[in-house]
């Protein structure tokens, strides 16, 4: 066996807290090293041609490399040995400079700590064999969970690229939150007349099959390979049949608040959520409908011409094989009447954000008029609390939620066009308006429409007479101020929808601290999930504005195509073996798989049936978890074996 | 601390108005940053600071501005207006509502009843400032 030691000195990275010179000196004494050298930067072409020659003129058969993490520049390395004709797994990475020279200042301790790494990585390397990389074959479909904005566009962006796309919606329709959104800062076109053409899109796309009043309720298998099954909840209405000439709607005899409108108007149990709604269909809302069980109304079957209601549809379980998933789930706004000082649900003239945008739209309640809900007066004095939620670690959300500066503002401008004598008066804490336009916007709303920005927050709403007492703070000239509003809209704050978090938990995808769906890499993978072949869209990863999900669809659709375009996916040699005759059918490795690649069957053996556990290879990740959790040790962590690992941990025991 | 109550009625839109149109300035422009504060060399000789006093007109409390000393401390040395991010000529501001109190006949200060004191004690600038009352 011979070794090739290379330790590389970062520029000064490493060289400053590290003597590079003594620690190739000293790891020429190392078992089995027949070359050892320093290089600059050996991660450069001419570092890596180093090796190269040594490789083939020294006949190398193990690479040391004392760098920075492997993390930054093990598939570099791995690339030079598979370019020699050796396999890429005996290579070992020490990382001399995120756990060495960045983290001490002593340079004789920081070289005799490096010292012992390396020793340790060269008796490790010694122990290794080499693996094989296993292929999958690969489903060339596509599923598309959640059918707002970033659901959408991730949808039309796979379908125009040729794959079949499954899109999955909760609802009875497509558009999501965008659907109610009046217009959208900082251009203030109109929501819905930009995202109707694209969900007509969706719906007559060839590629893609939509699934609305659907879940997901159960996925199997792994990247290129998913088993998904999908509830479809009955609508009650064949969507082939209804003409949508809106019969059964008025003989309804059961009116309920249209969610569509926030609550602001009413609806039958029969319905269509919106007029463009897609797919365009008009369904019965089971819970308020007096005919579906037992049958004691049936008015809307009885006017219904083309006989489109079914009272006993059935929900029924769609079965499908995908090779990606696209989790864009969403978000929901905060619920504010949580926070009890700002009177929302006990003083009727206290809405949200949400509400406001329908309040204002042409296609709302009020027909684009702006009234408040009391008594349907315009409003003349309307005050915009930002922060309604948000960047309050106490008690409500920590985070900032990134839109409502911008929303705040675009409503405040919304209404001065509106009420061209009314005042619009903004609390905030911080104008946040970082965005193409958006700082232009935020000016323009101050300059040209006298909107009036006053940095504190408001402490407390009260009703007074047909008025808002609004309790608040200037910090710009240290008073504290209250005035009367006829209106008070709170810049309600947005977090993880409950179906973020439902498909998160289904999936075992990890959560942050606020329930949003964690990158594989905030940075540099940021459409990207811990679970291979899983990707992440929209706000399901955080609050983002119609721009950003729309561009994070785009990503997650892209890097998703780049696992559907290929026949077949190479997996990473460094997966768990499990020794069968040593393993006792536990079951414990399997409750301590992250990524649920382990499952305990029965196998025949030796004239007996044994429980045995069972790798997926495709699944696993290589963490080790299970190899640590066996109590028999029947288990290999192939690249990490217990021989391996137990040679570098005696060579750190050294003196 | 008690509340000061803001009103945004017909007089404050008055006086919100008169104040942009004396000064051809558009009071809402300015987004608060305080850099006209910061680098006035006689922000410790005023009540206010300068950007405090715009922000004070924006929110229409006319009181308090007419009140404050700042615009009368104002020199006029352009300093602000040279700096503003937002290119509004504060200086014009201070002008407009030096005017404004002399239109109204706000604190009108007659030369010949100040002490002679207080005149050895008052700088030049300040004794401009009066002469600006008086004539108003």
């Amino acid at each position: 066996m011979k070794i090739g030691v290379y330790v590389c000195e970062c520029g000064s990275n490493i060289a400053s807290t590290v003597d590079v010179e003594d620690l190739v000196e000293q790891a020429k004494e190392f078992p089995y090293v027949e070359v050892s050298r320093v290089y600059k930067y050996v991660c450069s072409d001419p570092g890596q041609v180093l090796i190269k020659q040594d490789i083939e003129e020294k006949q190398l058969d193990r690479i040391v490399v004392a760098a920075c993490s492997p993390r930054m520049h093990e598939p570099t390395f791995r690339a030079v040995l598979e370019d020699m004709g050796l396999n890429p797994y005996v290579l070992e990475i020490v990382n001399i400079r995120e756990q060495v020279s960045w983290v001490h200042d002593d340079k004789s301790k920081g070289t005799a700590k490096a010292a012992s790494l390396l020793k340790g990585a060269v008796l490790r390397a010694s122990l290794m064999h080499p693996l094989e990389r296993k292929k999958v074959g690969v489903t060339h479909n596509a599923l598309v969970i959640g059918g707002g904005i970033a659901g959408i566009q991730a949808s039309l962006d796979l379908a125009d690229m040729g794959f079949d796309t499954t899109l999955v919606e909760k609802s009875a329709t497509i558009g999501g939150k965008m659907s109610q959104l009046d217009k959208t800062f900082p251009t203030l076109d109109c929501s819905q007349c930009i995202l109707s053409p694209k969900m007509v899109d969706v719906n007559r796309h060839p590629n893609i099959d939509l699934l609305a009043l659907s879940e997901v309720v159960e996925v199997d298998g792994y990247v290129g390979n998913f088993k998904v099954k999908i509830k479809k909840n009955p609508s009650y209405v064949l969507a082939d049949k209804c003409t949508l000439c809106d019969d059964c709607v008025p003989v309804c005899p059961v009116i309920e608040h249209d969610e569509y409108n926030q609550g602001f108007s009413p609806r039958r149990a029969i319905y269509i959520p919106y007029p463009q709604a897609v797919p365009a269909s008009y369904l019965i809302d089971p819970n308020s409908c007096l005919g579906i069980d037992p049958l004691i109304c049936s008015k809307c079957k009885d006017v219904c011409g083309p006989e489109a209601i079914d009272f006993d549809m059935k929900p029924e379980i769609i079965e499908k094989e995908v090779g990606a998933i696209i989790v864009a789930t969403g978000y929901e706004p905060y619920p504010i009447e949580n926070i009890g000082e700002y009177g929302y649900g006990t003083i009727p003239d206290v809405i949200s954000g949400l509400d406001f945008e329908r309040i204002v739209s042409a296609s709302g309640p009020t027909d684009g008029t702006i009234r408040r809900p009391s008594d349907g007066k315009i409003p003349k004095t309307v005050v915009f609390v930002h922060c309604a939620g948000s960047r309050d670690p106490s008690k409500h959300l920590p985070y900032c939620s990134k839109v409502c500066c911008m929303y705040a503002t675009k409503h405040a401008l919304q209404y001065k066009h509106l009420v061209h004598d009314g005042t619009a008066i903004n609390f905030f804490i911080d104008i946040r308006t970082a965005g193409k336009d958006y700082e232009e916007f935020y000016q323009r709303a101050a300059e040209e429409d006298q909107v009036i920005y006053i940095r504190g927050k408001v402490s407390e709403v009260f009703q007074d007479g047909d008025k808002i007492l609004v309790k608040g703070a200037d910090t710009l000239t240290g008073e504290t101020v209250e005035l009367h509003a006829d209106l008070v809209v709170l810049a309600t704050g947005l977090m993880p929808s409950a179906g973020t978090k439902e498909i998160a938990s289904l999936l075992n995808l990890s959560v942050g601290m606020n329930g949003f769906i964690r990158e594989a890499h905030p940075k540099l993978k940021p459409v990207d999930t811990a679970i291979s072949g899983v990707f992440v869209a929209g706000t399901a990863t955080g609050p983002k504005d119609i721009p950003d999900a729309v561009s994070s669809a785009s990503g997650a659709a892209s890097r998703a195509a780049g696992i559907l375009a290929q026949d077949e996916l190479e997996i990473e040699g460094t997966v768990a073996q499990v020794d069968e005759d040593l393993c006792r059918g536990c079951g414990l490795c399997a409750e301590a798989c992250p990524y649920s690649a382990i499952e305990i069957n029965a196998i025949n053996k030796y004239g007996h049936a044994l429980r045995v556990a069972f790798v997926n290879e495709a699944l696993c990740k290589g963490c080790g978890s299970c190899a640590a959790a066996c109590l028999n040790g029947a288990i290999n962590q192939l690249g990490y074996t217990d021989s391996q690992i137990l040679a570098l941990i005696g060579a750190l025991g050294e003196e | 601390m008690s509340y000061e109550y803001l009103k945004f009625g017909k007089e404050e839109k008055d006086f919100i108005a008169k104040i942009e149109e004396i000064s051809g300035q558009n009071i809402y422009s300015c987004y608060q940053c305080g850099k006209c504060s910061a680098g006035c060399v006689f922000s410790d000789k005023m009540d206010r600071t300068v950007s405090q006093l715009i922000h004070l007109i924006q929110i229409g409390q006319k009181e308090k501005v007419l009140k404050s000393n700042t615009h009368w401390v104002c020199s006029s040395c352009l300093t602000c207006s040279v700096r503003c991010p937002r290119d509004i000529d504060v200086a014009a501001l201070m002008e407009a509502v030096r005017e404004y109190c002399l239109r109204e006949d706000y604190e009108k200060i007659i030369i010949s009843e100040i002490s002679k004191e207080a005149l050895d004690k008052l700088p030049n600038i300040a004794l401009v400032s009066n002469f600006r009352k008086k004539t108003g």
